[in-house]
C-alpha cells in the first residue's frame, strides 16, 4: 500500500493535534538537519536546505502526528498517527551521538543505555538493526533505507507484516477520538516498547460487589 | 372455626362515595379560593411518550429535567436529545484473544455513564473462563480477584448490552418504556419505566441491571454531560443498561470503553460504512455470537484476532 502524503492530506491535520514537542529537528526523506550550532555556517545550511526539502515534500514536521491512509482498500479516510512516545530527554539522539564518534558495528551491550531492557528476539537483533549509526536521529529498514521516527510502524511491519496490515485497516491497534472523519492511530511503539515488545501483565480493577441477601 | 372480625368495625373503611365528596370539595375550594394549579408541573408529570412529545415538550421537558438535576447535584447539569444519525447502524466487536480482563472499561463506563456507585451498578460484566474449556458461561467467573491479570490458563469474556437487532427485551416491555432507535442502540425511557423488571428476565445476555435502591453518585463524579435516552441520572425503580455511549457516539466520538482499553481489543463503527474497522473485522475475522441460536442478532461481535 502506497503511503503518499499530498497537500490535501496535510492539510487535514488540525493545528491543535500537533503537539509541540521537544523535537528540533526537520526529516526530509532522510535528509537530517541538525541541531544548529551558533558557528557553524555548515549546519545551517544544512538546515536551510532541510526545510526546503520539507517543505518540498510536504513531510510534516517531526513531532506532529503524521496521516497515513486507512481502511482495507487503501482509499479509506485519513487517520492522524500519534507522535512517538519518547522518553524525556533521549530524543534527538545526535545531542550525544556526534557524526565524529567511532562506531563499533559488532552487536554489544551498550552501557549508556542502560535503561533499556532488550527482549526483542534478543539472539539475533541488536542496535543497529533498527538505529542507523550514521544518521543518529532516524531509523533504518532492512534495505539500509532512513526512516522517520514518526513512521517507524513501516520499519516494524518489516517482520510483522500481517500486524501492519491489520493495523492499517483497523483492526490490530486502537484508535481514538471520532469514529467516523479523522482517526487518532497510535503508533506500534505507543502500546508496544519496542525494545520488549510484550504486553505487561497489570493490576485488575476491584472485582463487582456480591449481591448478598440482605439480613 | 370463629368467624373473622368485621374489618369494618376494627378500621373504618373509607367509602367511594366519601372519596368522591372530598376530591370535588378540594377542588371547589381550591377554585374558589383562587389558589391556582401549576398547569406547568402537572403538564411536565402527565407528560406524552417520548416519542410523541412535540419540539416544544421535547425542550420543556429537558429543561426542566437539566433544573432538576442541577438543583439535586448543586451543579450545572446538561440534557440532551440527540436524534439517531442518519445512515449509521452501528456495531461494536470485541477481540478475546487480546481482552486481558483488567476491568478498565467497567469503570470508565461507570464513570461516564453515571451508574450508582452504592449500591453499585455496572454496565460491563467482565467474565473469566478457563481456556481448556472455552466459552463456558456456566463455570465463568466475574469476581475474580487476581494481583494481576492476564492469569496464563484463563481467557476474559466482557459481556454487556449486545444491542439486538430484535431485541427480546424490548418485546417484553409492558409500556413500551424501551425501544430500538434506527441507529441500532437499544435505549430505556427512564421516566416511562414502571419497573416491572420484565426486560430483565426476558434479556438473555444479563445486561440489564435494576434500581434496587437509590442511586447513590457523588455530586463530584457526577458527568453532568447528560442524554435523555442515556447517561442522565436514574432513579430507584427503574431499569438501566449500555447505550454504546449514546451520548459520545452520536456526536461522534468513540464509546468510553474503547477510548480505555489498554490493548485496544475495543473496537466500533458504522456497519454500514464500507471502510469502517467494524465492517473490516465482521467481513474478514471468524467473528463469534453470544447465544446465536437464540435468534436475537447481537449488533456486538467477538472475534479472535491473533
Amino acid at each position: 500500500m502506497p503511503l503518499q502524503k499530498s497537500k490535501t492530506d496535510r492539510a487535514r491535520i488540525r493545528p491543535e493535534d500537533r503537539p509541540a514537542g521537544p523535537l528540533r529537528i526537520l526529516m526530509g526523506s532522510g535528509e537530517r538537519a541538525a541541531t544548529p550550532r551558533p558557528a557553524c555556517r555548515r549546519a545551517r545550511f544544512v538546515l536551510v536546505a532541510g526545510a526546503i526539502l520539507t517543505w518540498t515534500l510536504r513531510t510534516p514536521v517531526a513531532g506532529s502526528p503524521s496521516v497515513v491512509e486507512s481502511g482495507a482498500s487503501g482509499n479509506g479516510s485519513l487517520l492522524a498517527v500519534s507522535p512517538p512516545p519518547f522518553s524525556e530527554g533521549i530524543f534527538p539522539c545526535s545531542e550525544c551521538h556526534k557524526p565524529d564518534d567511532k562506531i563499533d558495528r559488532t552487536p554489544h551491550e551498550v552501557e549508556a543505555h542502560d535503561t533499556v531492557v532488550f527482549e526483542h528476539d534478543k539472539k539475533n537483533r541488536w542496535c543497529l538493526d533498527c538505529h542507523d549509526a550514521t544518521h543518529r536521529d532516524s531509523l533504518r529498514l532492512a534495505s539500509g533505507a532512513l526512516l522517520d521516527f514518526r513512521e517507524s510502524f513501516k520499519l516494524c511491519g518489516q517482520c510483522h507484516g500481517p500486524q501492519l496490515r491489520n493495523w492499517m485497516a483497523g483492526e490490530h491497534g486502537k484508535r481514538t477520538g471520532s469514529w467516523r472523519g479523522q482517526k487518532q492511530y497510535l503508533l506500534c511503539v505507543s502500546c508496544h516498547n519496542p525494545h520488549s515488545p510484550r504486553f505487561k501483565p497489570l493490576k485488575p480493577l476491584p472485582p463487582p460487589h456480591r449481591q448478598e441477601p440482605s439480613k | 372455626m370463629s368467624t373473622p372480625p368485621d374489618e369494618s368495625a376494627v378500621q373504618p373503611k373509607l367509602r367511594r362515595r366519601e372519596v368522591l365528596l372530598g376530591l370535588f370539595t378540594l377542588a371547589a375550594a381550591a377554585t374558589v379560593s383562587g389558589c391556582s394549579v401549576d398547569k406547568k408541573a402537572l403538564r411536565l408529570f402527565f407528560h406524552s411518550h417520548f416519542k410523541e412529545l412535540s419540539p416544544d415538550e421535547l425542550s420543556e421537558r429537558l429543561a426542566d429535567l437539566a433544573g432538576r438535576y442541577s438543583k439535586r447535584f448543586g451543579r450545572a447539569v446538561s440534557v440532551h436529545a440527540t436524534p439517531p444519525l442518519e445512515g449509521v447502524r452501528f456495531g461494536y466487536a470485541l477481540d478475546i484473544s487480546r481482552c486481558i480482563g483488567c476491568r478498565r472499561c467497567v469503570y470508565g463506563c461507570v464513570e461516564e455513564n453515571n451508574q450508582s456507585r452504592d449500591p453499585q451498578i455496572q454496565w460491563i460484566t467482565v467474565l473469566e473462563m478457563e481456556k481448556e474449556k472455552g466459552i463456558d458461561l456456566q463455570h465463568a467467573n466475574a469476581y475474580y480477584d487476581h494481583a494481576l491479570v492476564p492469569q496464563p490458563d484463563k481467557f476474559y469474556f466482557p459481556v454487556a448490552c449486545q444491542h439486538c437487532e430484535h431485541p427480546p427485551c424490548v418485546k417484553v416491555c409492558p409500556v413500551g418504556a424501551t425501544w430500538k432507535d434506527p441507529d441500532g442502540i437499544v435505549v430505556i425511557d427512564y421516566d416511562w419505566c414502571v419497573g416491572c423488571r420484565c426486560c430483565l428476565t426476558a434479556c438473555p445476555y444479563g445486561a440489564r441491571h435494576f434500581n434496587w435502591g437509590e442511586p447513590n453518585l457523588p455530586a463530584a463524579e457526577l458527568n453532568a454531560d447528560t442524554e435523555y435516552l442515556g447517561n442522565r441520572p436514574r432513579s430507584k425503580g427503574t431499569v438501566e443498561k449500555c447505550t454504546f455511549c449514546l451520548q459520545r457516539v452520536r456526536k461522534g466520538l468513540y464509546p468510553k470503553c474503547v477510548e480505555v482499553c489498554p490493548v485496544g481489543a475495543r473496537k466500533f463503527g458504522n456497519l454500514l460504512d464500507p471502510e469502517s474497522e467494524i465492517r473490516y473485522i465482521v467481513q474478514n475475522k471468524r467473528v463469534y455470537l453470544l447465544k446465536e441460536e437464540l435468534n436475537t442478532e447481537p449488533k456486538f461481535f467477538y472475534y479472535f484476532g491473533l
